[in-house]
């Protein structure tokens, strides 16, 4: 469980992007300004609630914006050095599937209930293959035994209503890896699975990482599956990502009131609490921010400071960023409180 | 499977048992074969306190929680409510056994019905099963909606007008209204936002001492379970595999599915990642169960009498009891 | 970082939901289909209801001498060319019968233009003659061939119209809904027995049906009504069952039933509030279909007897005298297209609105 330390070459560079949904009523800022980058080999986890617009930034990565509603308004993304957003349509469709591609949450609606596996699987592989009948099979076959599905011959006839939920998430994690991308976005891939199926799942998506050095963007609501997948940490709040650092760092200092009041409203499976911390409210509506911080209504450190303007970035440790006026030198306000890690840390 | 009756349980379940019968044909519909959806499970929760199931989808949790709230009939077994088997009410003892025993389902979208208002919401306990006058009923719903957290104006409101966490304190305070003595839990936080869980737990937690009223609490995720119940179940494939006090169960895991289920739990620190068993396969169909222990086939320590003989539950210490030829 | 524009102030939480409730209410407002809705008003509803001082004559009773007078934008009187018949048979209007002519000419109300060399109308001769008066505003839509005002009787046709078809969706979509409604919440042989029965009905062709019906208790206001609601009621109870078989998975019938209700209670408090949107949709599409078999039915002679002004008996009586008096038969039948339009345009506007999971209906 290391970091992959030796691949340091980013292969995807986010810089200030928004994406706006204008609707009739107002304009949603679902993603306002956010900025990351991936390496080859990484896995990102981008942590939020719903309606934070993470899922958005994923869609906005394979330029799938929900049109005509949804549109980029401004930023970068630089996918292995070229800027995607200056591509024509015709030229995404070639970016999509053989650079970028993406796992759904819902593998009950992710595949075609009419068509078969092996079908499914020929498709996709034939964007990047253009072969004969037998050695296609044999492809799929082959994409099929990578996820780990027994016997992946018998297999391809199967429609998808025959294979289990764990199975299905596995032939579209197939079907999303046939062009061999570099990158994969994740979207909650595992929610819609059983404890114990979902363990297999990360196992398997880990394993394949290993092996292909494969970058990874896992989009999760879940601090868990993020301790357990992730190198590195977003952690996405009302459209904009507000801490972001090394997993451990995370974990073991988050910085952004809201982080440590996520971390620390999830009950522990190893230790018994009498109350779990909880912060009031909820967050806001992307379709009205409030001014400044957006985060201050409901943080309990906050000051007048946090409702004029939108925090600085802060440098806590060399790639951990957190937005929040407390942590300015000059802050007049109530200090942070020591975050205190779960017990057990320490190994 | 004797089990000893337990005189300070409020509800008492014992050898229960849910078969739903696979049908074919369109007109006569034959028969093929029972889902076996809940096989002789015995548990007991007592006044003030929670009982937490937790197992994968299929294991027969929601069935059992059905049962409690007699939604189903049970095939075989009886559920003792202080003592009286609930199959057996009828007429005025239902209404009463429906006022005692309520339920907080999982989704709050799908929980509340979109075209009443918060306060017919609230009041359909009371509505329902007694006669109290509308002021008294409007008093009642403006008092549990305060318990709950939210304002006794927005009782007038329609549930769009709420959030997840909110509509599922308008759920829980629908719950409470009737002073229930037993509220169903049925994956109260699942379908919640991360931030507003905890609130929702905590919520539970102050109204069960305020109310000393008891929690069945139906749910997959681990560690909200070691948060709520002071006892836990674990079910595999419609049986009751490990019975213990939680604390005991979270120090003390004996059963290999329990603790295939503590390896494949999220960690809460990526320190703290631990694997000491690492499941293949998935759940079999509850139609053709596996002969012997259920769980053999995926088990890692199956032995050549696990496929034979089912095994009998053993109490391995006091109150923690569990199913498997390794005890 | 570019600084972030809201709106600015946040308001405290009561006052956004009235305030909200206001604006959206604008908002419906504005997206009203507003020609579909006027056509409507000035149509159906407005004559329906104020038939009786609108109509400026009889819906009944014609001036003989005014008959198949035109609309009134062709005003001068024009001469007209027949073929004289060779018998004498009551079908003056469309050919002129042998003695009929004759008396015609004889009167010098009209010249023989083709044959007649012999001074004597001939089976065969074409007349012309001085044959109407042009329109006037005194019937502005023209008389039919009684000399009654046809734009009265479309007002009280719409009357009819707007009677038979919200009886009939009442009574059908009623007995619909109940039966879909049942079906969906017993389910077993309740349900099975309902569909078969719906089944067995969608299966017969319906004007069949509707023929065979008013034979057998005779044509009438109230058959007219009970045939359409008989066609009618099988639709309704196969969309609501499907609705209600959806609301019926909900948790909040879960929690009504652990909450005691009746099964009478959960029908009627709990699943069909929320039907009422399903229901009402498909009522607005259901107007236009059920027009147009009472249309149907009174133009086959089986619908509204006949001196009562129902457009499908008014697009009958026109039928005859479509080359010579095209108005007679036109205008109830833009009636008919006309509300049968609006109104399918309107339900789809509230299927939209209302109930977008009936896309397929």
């Amino acid at each position: 469980m290391t970091a992959v330390q030796t691949a340091t070459d980013t292969i995807l560079e986010v810089n200030d992007l928004k994406t706006y949904i204008f609707t009739r009523a107002a304009t949603v800022k679902a993603v306002d300004g956010i900025s990351f980058n991936l390496r080859k080999g990484e896995t990102l986890g981008i942590v939020g609630e719903s309606g934070c617009g993470k899922t958005m930034t994923a869609l906005s990565l394979l330029r799938l914006v929900p049109k005509p509603a949804g549109r980029i308004v401004e930023g970068e993304i630089v996918l292995n050095g070229e800027d995607i957003l200056q591509k024509s349509e015709d030229e995404m469709r070639d970016v999509r599937g053989r650079q970028i591609s993406m796992i759904l949450q819902d593998p009950q609606t992710s595949l075609n209930p009419v068509f078969t596996i092996g079908n499914q699987l020929r498709e996709a592989l034939g964007i990047a293959h253009r072969e004969n009948k037998s050695s296609m099979l044999s492809r799929a076959v082959d994409a099929l035994r990578k996820v780990n599905v027994a016997a992946p011959e018998r297999r391809l006839d199967d429609y998808p209503h025959q294979m289990s939920g764990g199975m299905k998430q596995r032939v579209v994690g197939a079907i999303a890896m046939s062009c061999e991308p570099g990158v994969i976005i994740a979207d909650e891939p595992t929610t819609a699975l059983d404890v114990t199926i979902q363990l297999q799942y990360l196992r398997l998506l880990k394993e394949i990482q290993a092996e292909t050095g494969l970058a990874i963007i896992f989009i999760t609501h879940d601090f868990g599956v993020v301790a357990r997948m992730c190198d590195r940490v977003a952690v996405m709040y009302a459209g904009r990502i507000i801490e972001q650092g090394d997993v451990r760092d995370i974990f073991s200092r988050p910085a952004h009131p809201y982080t440590q009041a996520l971390i620390n409203s999830v009950p522990k499976l190893e230790q018994s609490v009498d109350r779990l911390y909880s912060i009031d409210g909820q967050p806001p509506l992307l379709s009205n921010l409030p001014e400044g911080c957006r985060f201050a209504p409901r943080c309990p450190y906050v000051s007048d400071q946090c409702y004029e303007a939108y925090p600085q970035s802060y440098t806590l440790n060399e790639g951990h960023y957190a937005d929040c006026w407390a942590l300015d030198a000059d802050w007049q306000g109530t200090p942070i409180e020591e975050f205190v890690p779960p017990t057990g840390t320490a190994g | 499977m004797a089990v000893a009756t337990n005189n300070d349980a409020l509800l008492e379940v014992r050898n229960l048992k849910k078969y739903f019968p696979v049908t074919k044909g369109l007109i006569l519909m034959k028969t093929i074969g029972y889902v076996q959806a809940v096989d002789g499970i015995s548990f007991s929760i007592k006044q003030g306190e929670t009982v937490g199931l937790v197992g994968e989808s299929g294991c027969g949790k929601t069935t059992t929680s059905k049962l409690l709230l007699r939604l189903e009939n049970p095939t075989e077994g009886d559920i003792l409510l202080e003592g009286r088997d609930i199959n057996t009410f009828r007429g005025a003892e239902l209404q009463d056994y429906r006022t005692t025993v309520q339920a907080v389902f999982q989704d709050p979208w799908s929980s509340l019905s979109p075209r009443m208002r918060v306060r017919d919401i609230v009041s359909e306990p009371l509505v329902v099963n007694r006669n109290v006058t509308t002021q008294e009923k409007n008093e009642r719903v403006a008092e549990v909606l305060q318990q709950v957290g939210l304002h006794a104006q927005q009782a007038t409101n329609y549930p769009h007008e709420f959030s997840g966490g909110q509509r599922q304190r308008i759920a829980v305070a629908s719950a409470l209204v009737s002073y229930p003595k037993l509220i169903v839990l049925d994956e109260p936080v699942s379908a919640l936002d991360v931030s507003i869980r905890a609130q929702v737990m905590n919520l539970l937690k102050d109204l069960q001492e305020q109310y000393n009223v008891s929690y069945l609490l139906i749910a997959h995720n681990l560690a909200t379970v070691r948060y709520m119940a002071h006892e836990t179940a674990v079910m595999y494939l419609g049986q009751i595999v490990e019975y213990a006090e939680t604390e005991e169960l979270y120090n003390n895991a004996l059963h290999p599915y329990t603790r295939a289920l503590f390896s494949a739990a999220l960690p809460s620190h990526p320190d703290l990642i631990r694997e000491d068993i690492v499941l293949q396969g998935e759940v079999p169909s509850p139609i053709n169960p596996p002969s012997g222990c259920r769980f053999h086939p995926r088990c890692p320590f199956a032995m050549p009498q696990c496929s034979e003989e089912a095994p009998v539950e053993k109490e391995v210490s006091p109150g923690h009891r569990v199913s498997c030829h390794l005890y | 970082m570019a600084a972030v524009t809201t709106t600015p102030e946040v308001a405290a939480p009561s006052t956004p939901q009235r305030e909200n409730r206001l604006v959206s209410g604008l908002r419906v407002a504005r997206e009203l289909p507003v020609i579909p809705l006027l056509v409507l008003i000035l149509l159906l509803a407005i004559p329906a209801i104020f038939a009786n001082q609108l109509a400026p004559h009889s819906q009944r009773i014609g001036v003989l001498d005014d008959a198949k007078l035109p609309p009134f934008w062709i005003s001068e009187s024009f001469e007209e060319r027949m073929v004289v018949q060779r018998a004498d048979r009551n079908r003056l209007d469309v050919e002129i019968g042998l003695s009929n002519a004759q008396r015609k000419v004889e009167r010098g109300e009209a010249t023989i233009l083709v044959g007649g060399e012999d001074g004597e109308v001939n089976p065969g001769d074409t007349l012309r003659f001085q044959a109407r008066k042009g329109g006037s505003m005194e019937y502005p839509l023209g008389t039919d061939k009684q000399g009654r005002d046809i734009l009265s009787r479309i007002m009280h046709g719409a009357r009819i119209s707007l009677m038979v078809s919200s009886l009939a969706i009442l009574l059908g979509g009623g007995l619909g809904t109940l039966l879909g409604m049942l079906a969906a919440y017993r389910g077993g042989k309740t349900d099975s027995i309902i569909m078969r029965i719906v089944d067995i009905k969608l299966a017969f062709p319906s004007i069949l049906l509707a023929l065979v019906l008013v034979a057998a208790i005779g044509a009438g206001f109230t058959t007219v009504i009970v045939v359409i609601a008989v066609l009618l009621w099988a639709r309704y109870a196969r969309v609501v069952r499907g609705e209600a078989l959806a609301i019926k998975q909900q948790d909040f019938i879960d929690r009504a039933r652990v909450s005691g209700a009746s099964n009478a209670r959960i029908m009627m408090r709990h699943i069909f509030p929320n039907l009422v949107n399903t229901v009402v949709v498909l009522a607005t599409l259901e107007v236009g279909h059920v027009i147009i078999l009472e249309s149907t039915l009174s133009f086959l002679g089986a619908g509204i007897p006949a001196p009562t002004p129902a457009w499908g008996v008014m697009v009958a009586d026109g039928r005859d005298l479509i080359t010579t008096a095209w108005w007679i038969f036109l205008f109830p039948c833009l009636a008919i297209v006309l509300t049968v339009l609006s109104m399918n345009l309107l339900g789809d506007w509230l299927r939209d609105k209302l109930d977008p999971k009936l896309r397929n209906i």
